[in-house]
């Protein structure tokens, strides 16, 4: 009985110390001080924001620029009155800005909402 | 027209300006409130003002009068100056905010740590900087042209004049309310007219275009030429003439115009019959309103497909470029904010951008004469007083040349601001206040003086080579240097040389020489399609072939660029 109690010690005592050591060199300060790890997690936020960036923008731009090919390419749709306009009037000249407001917003709320994720990554660790 | 109620509504207008620009005066003592405005601005305060800043003469005019005479593929640019702001919002806006850059050049700078790159960013920021304001000052010339037949060179005197003295005496602050009011200014003065415009219209049985006619005139029409044009008769005419026709003086006679090119003196009055055909100005294709109608029809010259697509990736990525697009972001406290505030911008851009269509479409049918006399930018100003008479006809139209003169006066406080803080830092090396008053006036007499040597160009048409050449430069700049970490001071300043320099001759040369034919003209014309392209392609190349002048704190930039306000490393320098 009296010989297990020391080798507990020896082996809890390394847990407690890495424990205290992550409380003193947090995330934050790894990313500040530019440690491999905290360029990892810059990393992975950085193509995060990218990946979502290029979405929107691609989504909003892909349409957007498909459109005088599919003038050129069916030419009905040049003419075709839609709600009492002509379709490439009611798209240009109104529907296009919705679109983008909207597109704007959902951006906006992701991009925060990975920020915020990634703040509470960092903070927990 | 009645041109006293516009003149009193412009001169209003100006007053206004210069009294608020006071107010803000008086709140403005040191040298970071006079810069800016100590990021006290409030976010709603602060999109209004971007907002006011942004819609320039190019949006209250041009837009417009481009729709009214080429037809719908002109809409493409109001979709690019509000697209171009989506693509800010999501790929630059609040990095750059975080870099705690005020210019371009001072991200560049900060970025890439090199005074040389820092110093031809700034040249080009100060040559983009003044050939947007060029087209306002023109565009200021036309309006009081067009309302009180004031000679052409005094609106853009008055405009450079109240925007030098409110730059040199108020700063950003000052700027930050003037450019907030004028946004809603601006707004109304589009929006009120137009609903007035339509009732009128409906109120006429609501006429609608003969698709199978070219533009006709309504009614029995008297036209004025100001500036001798050279003019398409498509069918035989017969028209009673005060002045010269192709070269003889026929005042007091009945002349009959055989169809082909006539040339029309300046000051010439032309009588046409109701139902009559317009002989529309060299250069406008003469089409029938089916045909206007349609997409994909071009300016006249070049292909249009490659012109629409080169207009979409000029206008979609030189936004980030415009400088005072980019110093506006500064007044935004951090990123987040930053973002949310761009948000509110392009819906206060779209809500303003659903108007210029309408005033085409009815120019269309009321101010044919416009086709003629090649004005067709005053398309806007001159509506309000001819479909809607009497007293509250003159009114709109002095309430829509007041909200054109908030436009010139808006973007070129913004403009001049801008090119001003460049030219005192980095171009001339002035410190202090003083050097920045020296600057301020250098930077509103140099465009003004070019608008006086180059007259009669579009609008739209200028401020489409300062977004190519933005979009050519700066946007390879910008995206590379946030999300690429190998960018070296010698990519970025061969890329810029090879993008921007290239469009800005490319885009002088056309604006020099007369309208061709042609590929090569398109090429030269609308550079954006291949200059962007390789703006990047060398920023790339050149950067990788020089991988050892990587600067070395390019992680810890990133970190700045990139890191969430939330986790509180950014260290804010206050200026």
């Amino acid at each position: 009985m009296n010989g297990e109690r020391p080798r507990r010690v020896v082996v809890t005592s390394p847990r407690t110390r890495a424990a205290r050591r992550s409380r003193s060199y947090p995330i934050v300060r790894e990313i500040d001080e530019q440690s491999e790890v905290g360029a990892l997690y810059m990393r992975s936020l950085m193509r995060t924001q990218f990946r979502l960036g290029v979405l929107v923008v691609l989504l909003v731009c892909g349409p957007l620029a498909a459109l005088p090919l599919l003038f050129s390419l069916v030419p009905l749709t040049k003419t075709v009155m839609v709600l009492g306009l002509p379709l490439p009037w009611l798209v240009l000249g109104l529907a296009v800005y919705p679109v983008v407001v909207a597109a704007a917003c959902y951006y906006v709320w992701r991009v925060e909402r990975t920020e915020r994720e990634f703040a509470d990554l960092v903070e927990q660790s | 027209m009645n041109s006293t109620y516009s003149a009193v509504f412009v001169a209003l207008v100006l007053v206004a300006a210069l009294l608020i620009g006071g107010y803000g005066l008086r709140i403005s003592r040191t040298t970071s409130d006079f810069y800016v405005a100590s990021r006290t601005v409030s976010p709603w305060w602060n999109a209004s003002a971007i907002g006011g800043e942004y819609l320039s003469a190019a949006s209250f005019l041009g837009v417009a009068g481009l729709i009214f005479a080429y037809g719908p593929d002109m809409l493409w640019y109001p979709i690019g100056y509000t697209v171009g702001y989506l693509v800010l919002l999501a790929l630059v806006a609040a990095p750059l905010r975080r870099s705690g850059a005020y210019t371009v050049p001072d991200f560049a700078e900060a970025r890439l740590e090199s005074r040389r790159v820092r110093r031809m960013a700034s040249v080009l920021s100060v040559g983009i900087g003044w050939l947007y304001l060029v087209p306002q000052l023109q565009g200021a010339g036309l309006t009081l042209t067009t309302v009180t037949g004031a000679p052409g060179w005094l609106g853009g005197l008055l405009v450079a004049a109240v925007v030098a003295v409110n730059v040199m005496a108020g700063g950003m602050r000052s700027i930050t309310f003037v450019q907030a009011v004028q946004y809603w200014l601006k707004l109304t003065a589009l929006a009120v007219p137009v609903i007035f415009l339509v009732l009128a219209w409906r109120d006429a049985g609501a006429p609608a275009l003969d698709g199978s006619l070219p533009a006709v005139f309504p009614n029995d029409t008297s036209v004025t030429v100001q500036s001798t044009v050279d003019v398409d008769v498509p069918s035989r005419v017969s028209v009673f003439v005060h002045g010269n026709v192709d070269g003889h003086d026929r005042t007091g006679s009945q002349v009959l115009l055989a169809p082909g090119s006539h040339r029309v003196t300046a000051g010439t009055v032309l009588d046409f019959p109701s139902g009559s055909a317009v002989p529309q100005v060299k250069g406008i294709p003469a089409d029938t309103n089916a045909e206007w109608a349609k997409p994909l029809g071009g300016e006249g010259h070049g292909d249009p497909f490659y012109v629409t697509y080169s207009l979409i990736i000029a206008t979609f990525l030189g936004t980030m470029g415009l400088p005072h697009v980019v110093v506006r972001f500064y007044t935004n406290p951090n990123g987040r904010q930053t973002r949310r505030t761009t948000v509110v911008v392009l819906a206060l851009l779209g809500v303003f951008y659903l108007l210029p269509p309408a005033y085409a479409a009815l120019g269309r049918i009321y101010t044919p004469e416009l086709l003629l006399t090649g004005q067709t930018d005053a398309v806007v100003l001159v509506l309000p007083s001819r479909l809607v008479g009497g007293t509250l006809g003159e009114l709109l139209g002095a309430l829509v040349a007041g909200g054109a003169f908030a436009a010139f006066l808006s973007t070129s406080s913004g403009l001049t601001l801008s090119v001003a803080g460049v030219l005192s830092q980095d171009v001339l090396s002035l410190r202090g206040l003083r050097g920045f008053r020296v600057a301020t006036f250098l930077a509103a007499a140099v465009p003004f003086g070019a608008a006086l040597l180059v007259s009669g160009m579009s609008l739209a048409d200028v401020v489409g080579l300062a977004f190519a050449v933005a979009a050519s430069s700066f946007c390879p700049l910008l995206l590379l240097g946030i999300w690429w970490r190998r960018l070296t001071p010698f990519g970025a300043m061969a890329g810029m040389a090879a993008g921007g320099g290239l469009a800005l001759v490319a885009g002088l040369v056309t604006l020099l020489v007369p309208p061709g034919s042609g590929i090569v003209y398109d090429l030269l014309s609308r550079p954006a399609a291949w200059t962007v392209p390789l703006g990047f392609a060398v920023m790339i190349v050149g950067s990788l072939l020089t991988p050892r002048t990587v600067p070395a704190s390019v992680n810890r930039t990133m970190v700045r660029l990139h890191a969430p306000e939330a986790l509180g490393l950014a260290e804010e320098e206050t200026p």
